[in-house]
C-alpha cells in the first residue's frame, strides 16, 4: 500500500516539479528561474497521503462493489420523504430567505429546469447531448426580440419560445437520426456553438456582441413590478409599499412553477408509451425497430420535447436578466446542465433536483474562494464518480404497476410451475 | 394454402460484401417454416431483410399479396409481422412487464393486456419475472420474453431468430414446444431461423438451406432431415 501510495507520489513529482517546483521571474538581469521546493513538497505529500487514504478506504470493502444494494435501498426510501421536504421547503423559502437567497433559488431552479428538461434526451432517451444550451439561446432570443420588437408579453411569448425552441430540436434532430454516442456528442456540441456564433455575428437581428437589453419583467397579469407608482404595479394594486424583492418573490415563483411543470410532464411522459419508446430506444435500437416502433418520430419528439423545455428556461433567463448576449450560452453551459443530469443518475428526477442544488448552491457558496471554485467542483465531480458512479440516485423504478403482483405469484408458486 | 410471404430473387449487400445472392422462399399461412445453414451463411440477414434493415437491393418481398420490399421498417411490422432478433435483444433495464408493453406499442391497452395474458399462458414463468428487470433474467427466461414481446403484437407471420442460441437442451424443448403449440391452436405463421437443425426440422412442416447467401434445398422437415448429406453437414454429433 505505502509502496503504491510513494509510486503515485513520484508520478506527481516528475508532473509537477516542471509546473508548480520552478518560478520564472523577471530579474535585473533577465529571467531568473528560482525554486519553490516548499511547495512542490506539499503537493507531493498530499497527494502521497491522498492515495493513501483512498487505498485503506478501498480496503475496507471488497473490489467490484461500487454501490453496494443497500445504500441503494436505502436512498431510494429516503427519496419518498426527502422529495416533499424539498418541494415544501422550496415553496416556502421566500418566506425565511433574503434576497441573497431568492437569487440563488432562482438560479438552482432555473437548472434544474435545465437539467429536467436534458434529461428526457439523455437519461429516457439515451442522446448524449452536448449542445442543450442551443435551445436556451433559442427560448431567451425568441422572448427578448418578440418582447422588444413586438412588445408582446412574457406569458404570450413563453409558449412560442417553446415552439421556436422545439423546431430547433427538431431542426438539430434531422441530421443525427443515424449517430449515436460519441459522433452525435460532437455533432450537437457543434450545433450549440453555430447557434451561438450565429447570435454572436448577426448584429442587425441579434445585436451581436453587445446583445438585447432593456428586455421587460414579465407581469402577473398585467401587474407590473415596478417603483412607478401607477396604478397597474403590484404594490399599488394591493395596497403595498414597493419593493425590489417583490419581484425577485415572483420571479422565484414563475420559475418553481416553470420547473415543477417540466418535472410533472416528464413524470407523465415516462408512464406513457412514448416515454417507454424513449427507454427502450435508450436500451436498444435495433431491438425497437424489430417491435415496429418508428425510431425517427420517437427520436425526434425526445429531442424537441427537451428542447421545448430548454426555451422555456431561456425566455425565463432573458426576462430575469432584462439583458442577454452571446456570452451566456457558451459550451460551459451545456457541460454543467450536462454535469447535472449524469452527476443526478441518468433520468433520476430527485437526482437532477439534488445534483443541481449541490453544484449550483455549492459554487455560489464558494463564491468567496472564488480562485478554488472550479478546483473544488473538479475534485468534486472525480469524488462523487469514484463512490457513486451511476449518479447520485441511480436506481430505475418500473413505470408500471400491477397491484395484485403479489398474489399471483404465490399463487403460481403453490402450483409448483417455478 | 395460400403464401403468406414470398420472396423472389432476393439480394442483399453489406457495403460491397453480397450476404444474399437471390434469395427464393415461400412461407404458407399456418405454416412453420425454418431457415438453417451454417455460421455466417447469410441466415439473420435474411430475418432483417424481410424486416426492410437492410433493404433488399433486387428482388421483391411480398407479404399477404403486398410489396413490402421498399417499405420501411416500422411499416412493414405495422402490417402483422414480428421478430424476436438475434441474440434476443431485450431491454435489460426496463421490467419484463414494460418489456412486453413495447411489444404492443401503439395498440389499445385493452387489446395489449389480453394479449399479454395469453403470453403468460404460454410461458407462466414471465408472470412470476413481471416485475423483475430484463437483464436479470435467465438466458431461457429472456428468450421467453423475446417470443412474449414479439406476440403482443398479434402477429400473422412470427419471425424466429436463433431461439435456442446458448439455451440448455430442456428449455430448448420448453421453446419449441411452445411454438408449436401457438402454431397448433392459434394457426401462427412461423419463420425459424436455426443453427440446431435437428430440432428445427424436427418441428418445421419445411425446411430451407441456406449456404453463402443462396439457398441450395428445400422440402419437408422430415424428408431435409433424412438426407445424407443434411446428416453430414448439420447433424453430426449435434442430438
Amino acid at each position: 500500500m505505502v509502496r503504491d501510495a510513494g509510486l503515485s507520489a513520484l508520478v506527481a513529482l516528475g508532473l509537477f516539479s516542471s509546473m508548480i517546483g520552478v518560478r520564472m521571474t523577471q530579474g535585473d538581469d533577465g529571467m531568473t528561474l528560482t525554486g519553490r521546493g516548499g511547495a512542490l513538497a506539499a503537493v507531493v505529500a498530499a497527494v502521497f497521503v491522498g492515495r493513501l487514504i483512498m487505498l485503506a478506504w478501498r480496503a475496507r470493502r471488497p473490489a467490484g462493489t461500487p454501490s453496494p444494494k443497500r445504500v441503494d435501498a436505502g436512498l431510494s426510501r429516503i427519496g419518498r420523504y426527502v422529495a416533499p421536504v424539498f418541494l415544501i421547503a422550496a415553496i416556502a423559502l421566500p418566506l425565511y430567505g433574503g434576497r441573497y437567497f431568492l437569487d440563488t433559488g432562482i438560479l438552482v431552479l432555473t437548472y434544474i429546469m435545465l437539467g429536467w428538461g436534458l434529461s428526457i434526451v439523455v437519461g429516457l432517451a439515451g442522446l448524449l447531448d452536448l449542445g442543450y444550451v442551443a435551445f436556451y439561446a433559442v427560448g431567451a432570443y425568441s422572448y427578448a426580440l418578440l418582447s422588444t420588437t413586438y412588445h408582446l408579453g412574457f406569458w404570450t411569448t413563453l409558449p412560442i419560445a417553446g415552439v421556436l425552441a422545439a423546431i430547433w430540436g427538431i431542426i438539430l434532430g434531422f441530421p443525427v437520426l443515424r449517430l449515436r454516442g460519441d459522433y452525435l456528442a460532437i455533432v450537437t456540441l457543434a450545433f450549440g456553438e453555430i447557434i451561438r456564433v450565429v447570435l454572436l455575428n448577426w448584429t442587425s437581428l441579434t445585436g451581436g456582441p453587445n446583445g438585447i437589453t432593456d428586455i421587460p419583467r414579465p407581469t402577473l397579469f398585467g401587474l407590473k413590478f415596478n417603483a412607478s407608482g401607477d396604478a397597474d404595479t403590484f404594490a399599488t394594486y394591493f395596497g403595498l409599499d414597493y419593493s425590489v424583492t417583490q419581484r425577485f418573490v415572483f420571479l422565484y415563483y414563475v420559475i418553481l412553477g416553470l420547473a415543477l411543470l417540466t418535472n410533472w410532464v416528464s413524470l407523465r411522459l415516462r408512464r406513457l408509451p412514448l416515454g417507454r419508446a424513449w427507454e427502450a430506444l435508450r436500451e436498444d435500437e435495433i431491438a425497437c425497430r424489430a417491435l415496429g416502433i418508428n425510431v425517427t418520430i420517437t427520436k425526434l419528439t425526445a429531442f424537441a420535447i427537451g428542447a421545448m423545455f430548454g426555451g422555456f428556461a431561456g425566455a425565463f433567463f432573458a426576462t430575469r436578466q432584462a439583458f442577454i448576449s452571446p456570452e451566456s450560452f457558451n459550451f460551459a453551459e451545456s457541460a454543467m446542465v450536462l454535469a447535472i443530469v449524469v452527476l443526478g443518475g441518468m433520468g433520476s428526477q430527485l437526482g437532477v433536483a439534488l445534483a443541481a442544488l449541490v453544484m449550483i448552491g455549492g459554487s455560489e457558496l464558494f463564491r468567496d474562494f472564488a480562485e478554488y471554485r472550479m478546483l473544488i467542483f473538479g475534485i468534486g465531480l472525480v469524488v462523487m464518480m469514484v463512490v457513486r458512479p451511476r449518479g447520485l440516485v441511480s436506481g430505475r423504478t418500473p413505470s408500471i404497476f400491477l397491484g395484485k403482483r403479489k398474489d399471483i405469484a404465490a399463487d403460481l408458486v403453490a402450483q409448483g410451475r417455478g | 394454402m395460400s403464401a403468406l410471404l414470398q420472396l423472389t430473387g432476393v439480394t442483399a449487400f453489406y457495403g460491397a460484401i453480397q450476404a444474399l445472392k437471390g434469395v427464393d422462399l415461400v412461407v404458407n399461412k399456418g405454416e412453420i417454416v425454418t431457415l438453417i445453414g451454417s455460421n455466417g451463411a447469410g441466415k439473420s440477414t435474411l430475418m432483417m431483410t424481410i424486416c426492410g434493415n437492410p433493404r433488399a437491393r433486387n428482388g421483391q418481398i411480398v407479404y399477404d399479396g403486398e410489396d413490402i420490399t421498399r417499405l420501411p421498417t416500422f411499416e412493414i411490422m405495422r402490417r402483422g409481422l414480428a421478430q424476436s432478433p438475434e441474440g434476443r435483444r431485450i431491454f435489460p433495464r426496463m421490467s419484463v412487464h414494460e418489456n412486453l408493453l413495447m411489444g404492443a406499442y401503439g395498440r389499445p391497452p385493452a387489446e395489449a393486456s389480453q394479449d399479454m395474458e395469453q403470453v403468460f399462458t404460454l410461458f407462466p414463468r414471465l408472470k412470476e419475472r413481471m416485475a423483475q428487470r430484463g437483464g436479470t433474467l435467465s438466458g431461457g427466461e429472456q428468450q421467453m420474453l423475446a417470443i412474449g414481446r414479439a406476440l403482443m403484437s398479434r402477429p400473422r407471420l412470427l419471425l424466429l431468430d436463433e431461439p435456442s442460441l446458448g439455451l440448455a437442451p430442456l428449455v430448448v424443448k420448453l421453446i419449441f414446444g411452445a411454438i408449436r403449440e401457438l402454431n397448433r391452436t392459434t394457426g401462427l405463421t412461423v419463420l425459424l431461423v436455426e443453427q440446431n437443425a435437428f430440432q428445427a426440422l424436427r418441428l418445421a412442416h419445411r425446411g430451407y438451406v441456406l449456404v453463402n447467401g443462396a439457398i441450395t434445398m428445400a422440402g419437408p422437415g422430415a424428408e431435409l432431415l433424412a438426407r445424407p448429406e443434411i446428416r453430414a453437414a448439420y447433424l453430426e454429433g449435434a442430438h
